[in-house]
C-alpha cells in the first residue's frame, strides 16, 4: 500500500476527534494503554530510584540493580540454563513428532496432538500436582534440576510441535519426499535435507516461544522448586514477598530487559512463519 | 528403514514422555483425589462444603466480571486500531501486546503498584486508598492479564470484516449504535466467544496472580494450593485441581474450534 498524503494523513487525523464515536473509542484505547504502562513504568523507575518513598527527588541509582546481581545472579543463571537446555529437548522432541504428525495426518494424530496440548489449558498448578504425585518420592530427581525442566517441556512443547506442524502442513511434503526418494534419498537424508531447511521458519518461531515462555514460567515451577533452585520468576515472587519495594522492582527491571527483546523476536518470527504457513 | 518406520521412530521420543510426564501423572492425580478418607464423596464436597462453593462462586464471578470487561475494553480499542491509521499507532499496539509476556507474579506486583500500601492511587489520592489485596486488585490483575490476549484475537477477526457493510448500514440511515449491534458485533462474534472462553479459563486458573494478591481471598488456585501445601489435604487438592482442569480445557476446546488460534493459558 502506498504511503499516504501528509495532508490526507492529518486530515484523517483531525477527523479522529470530529466524531464522538471515535474519541470514545481513543478515551478507551488510551486508558487501557495508560492502564498497562504506568505500572510498569513505575516499577523500572522503582527499581532505579535511590528511595521510592521520597520520589524520584531522592536520586536515581544502579546500587539496587547491584544488589539484586548479588542477591539473585544464581536465579538468572538458573532460569538462562533451563531455557536452553528446554530448547534443546524440545526441539529434539518436537521436531521429528511435527514431522511424524504431518505426514500422517488423520484422528490418531489429531488425539494425539491434542492430548499434548492439554498442558496449555490445564493450569500448570495441576500439572505441578500430578507430577509431584507420581515422582515426588524419587528423591534424586524430585530434587534435581530436571525435575523444573520436565514441567518446563511439558508446558512449551505444544508450542513447539504446533509452530513446526503448521509451516509443514502448508507445503507439499509428499511431492517433494517422493521426488528426493526417486533419486534415492533415505528417509533420514530427506528428513535432514528436506523436511527441517523447509520448516526452519516454524523451528525459529516454536524456539523463541519456547525460551520466551520458559524464561517466564511460574505456575508450574513454583510447586515443582526446591529451595536450591530458584528460577528467576521464583525469585521474583521471594523478593516481592520478603523485600524492599527497591528491590523489588530492580529484580523485575532486570526480568523486563531480558523478557521483552525475547517477546518481540517471538512476535517477528511467528508473524513470519505465519506468513509462510498461509 | 522403510518409510513407516521411520515415521513411527520419530513419533516414539514424544509418545514415551507424554506418557510418562502427562498420561501417567494424571491418571495418578485423578487416583489421589478418591483415594481419600472420603472416597469419591470429594466431588460432593465442593459442591456441599460452605467454603469450596463459595470458593467456586467467588471464583466464576471474579472471572465472569474479568471476561466481560476484557471484552469490552479489548473491542473497543481493537477496532479503533483496525480502522484508523494514525501516528502513534504502532506504539500504542505495542503497548496494549507487551505484557503478553508477563508471568502472572509480575502483573500481580504491578497491581500492588498501583494499588498497594506505597500505591500510585494511595499517593495521589486523600486517604487512604489500598485496593490491591481485595477482589478488585484482584479483578484488575486479570483484567492486566487478558487485555492483549482478547485484542489479538479480535484484532484478527476485526481486519477480516468487510467495510463495506458497515458503510452501508449507514447508508440506510442506522446510527452508530444500531451498526455496532447489527453489523460489527455479528461479524466478530465467533472470535468474541473465543476470546472470552479464552480469558475465563485463564482467569479461573490464574495462579501467580493470586499468589501475590489473594492472600485473605479464596479463589479456586489459592485454595487448592493452601490444600495440598498447608492441610495435606491432597484429596481434595487433587479433585479441585481435576474439576478446574476439566472446566479449562473444555472451554479452550470451544475457543479453539470457533477461532484456531492457540493462547497460552497459565498466569
Amino acid at each position: 500500500m502506498p504511503e499516504a498524503y501528509p495532508a490526507q494523513r492529518l486530515q484523517q487525523e483531525v477527523n479522529l476527534f470530529k466524531s464522538k464515536t471515535k474519541l470514545l473509542q481513543l478515551t478507551v484505547t488510551l486508558t487501557a494503554c495508560a492502564f498497562l504502562l504506568i505500572p510498569t513504568l513505575m516499577s523500572v523507575l522503582a527499581g532505579i530510584t535511590v528511595n521510592y518513598f521520597k520520589g524520584v527527588s531522592s536520586g536515581l541509582t544502579f546500587k539496587w540493580v547491584l544488589n539484586v546481581w548479588e542477591l539473585y545472579a544464581d536465579s538468572i543463571f538458573l532460569s538462562l540454563w533451563l531455557a536452553i537446555a528446554c530448547l534443546i529437548v524440545t526441539l529434539i522432541i518436537g521436531l521429528p513428532a511435527a514431522y511424524g504428525l504431518a505426514r500422517h495426518p488423520g484422528w490418531l494424530s489429531r488425539l494425539l496432538e491434542e492430548f499434548i496440548s492439554l498442558p496449555l489449558a490445564v493450569p500448570g498448578l495441576a500439572l505441578a500436582l500430578a507430577l509431584l504425585q507420581l515422582y515426588g518420592t524419587l528423591s534424586g530427581f524430585r530434587t534435581s534440576w530436571t525435575f523444573i525442566l520436565v514441567g518446563h517441556v511439558l508446558y512449551t512443547l505444544p508450542f513447539m510441535v504446533r509452530s513446526i506442524l503448521a509451516v509443514l502442513a502448508a507445503m507439499d511434503l509428499k511431492t517433494l519426499e517422493e521426488g528426493a526418494a526417486s533419486l534415492g534419498a533415505s528417509p533420514w537424508q530427506r528428513f535432514r535435507d528436506i523436511v527441517v531447511p523447509n520448516a526452519m521458519p516454524g523451528i525459529l518461531a516454536g524456539a523463541l516461544t519456547v525460551v520466551t515462555l520458559s524464561i517466564g514460567e511460574f505456575n508450574l515451577t513454583w510447586m515443582l522448586h526446591t529451595p536450591y533452585l530458584k528460577t528467576l520468576p521464583v525469585g521474583l515472587a521471594d523478593s516481592y514477598a520478603s523485600m524492599r519495594l527497591e528491590i523489588a522492582s530492580a529484580y523485575t527491571l532486570v526480568f523486563f530487559v531480558l523478557i521483552v527483546p525475547l517477546l518481540m523476536a517471538m512476535q517477528w518470527a511467528s508473524a513470519r512463519a505465519q506468513r509462510i504457513a498461509q | 528403514m522403510t518409510n513407516r518406520t521411520f515415521v513411527l521412530t520419530c513419533l516414539t521420543p514424544l509418545l514415551i514422555f507424554s506418557l510418562a510426564f502427562l498420561a501417567f501423572p494424571l491418571i495418578r492425580l485423578f487416583l489421589a483425589s478418591v483415594e481419600g478418607d472420603n472416597g469419591w464423596a470429594v466431588y460432593l464436597d465442593i459442591i456441599r462444603k460452605p467454603r469450596y462453593i463459595n470458593t467456586l462462586v467467588l471464583t466464576v464471578l471474579v472471572s465472569l466480571a474479568t471476561t466481560f470487561a476484557a471484552l469490552a475494553v479489548s473491542t473497543t480499542a481493537g477496532m479503533f486500531l483496525v480502522r484508523n491509521k494514525f501516528r502513534g499507532r504502532n506504539t500504542l499496539l505495542s503497548i496494549l501486546t507487551l505484557p503478553l509476556a508477563f508471568p502472572g507474579v509480575v502483573i500481580g506486583f504491578l497491581i500492588i503498584l498501583l494499588g498497594g500500601r506505597q500505591g500510585l492511587v494511595n499517593q495521589i489520592t486523600p486517604g487512604h486508598v489500598v485496593f490491591a489485596y481485595s477482589v478488585l486488585g484482584l479483578f484488575l490483575g486479570y483484567l492486566y492479564f487478558s487485555i492483549p490476549r482478547v485484542l489479538l484475537t479480535v484484532m484478527a477477526a476485526a481486519e477480516k470484516l468487510d467495510p463495506a457493510l458497515e458503510e452501508a448500514a449507514r447508508t440506510l440511515g442506522a446510527n452508530p449504535f444500531r451498526v455496532v449491534i447489527d453489523v460489527i458485533l455479528p461479524g466478530l462474534m465467533p472470535s468474541l466467544i473465543a476470546s472470552g472462553a479464552i480469558a475465563f479459563a485463564t482467569a479461573m486458573g490464574a495462579f501467580g496472580t493470586a499468589f501475590t494478591l489473594a492472600t485473605n481471598i479464596d479463589v479456586i488456585p489459592m485454595v487448592i494450593y493452601t490444600e495440598f501445601t498447608l492441610s495435606a489435604n491432597i484429596a481434595m487438592a487433587s479433585a479441585l485441581s481435576i474439576v478446574l482442569g476439566v472446566v479449562t480445557w473444555i472451554l479452550l476446546l470451544i475457543a479453539r474450534s470457533l477461532s484456531g488460534t492457540t493462547v497460552a493459558a497459565g498466569g
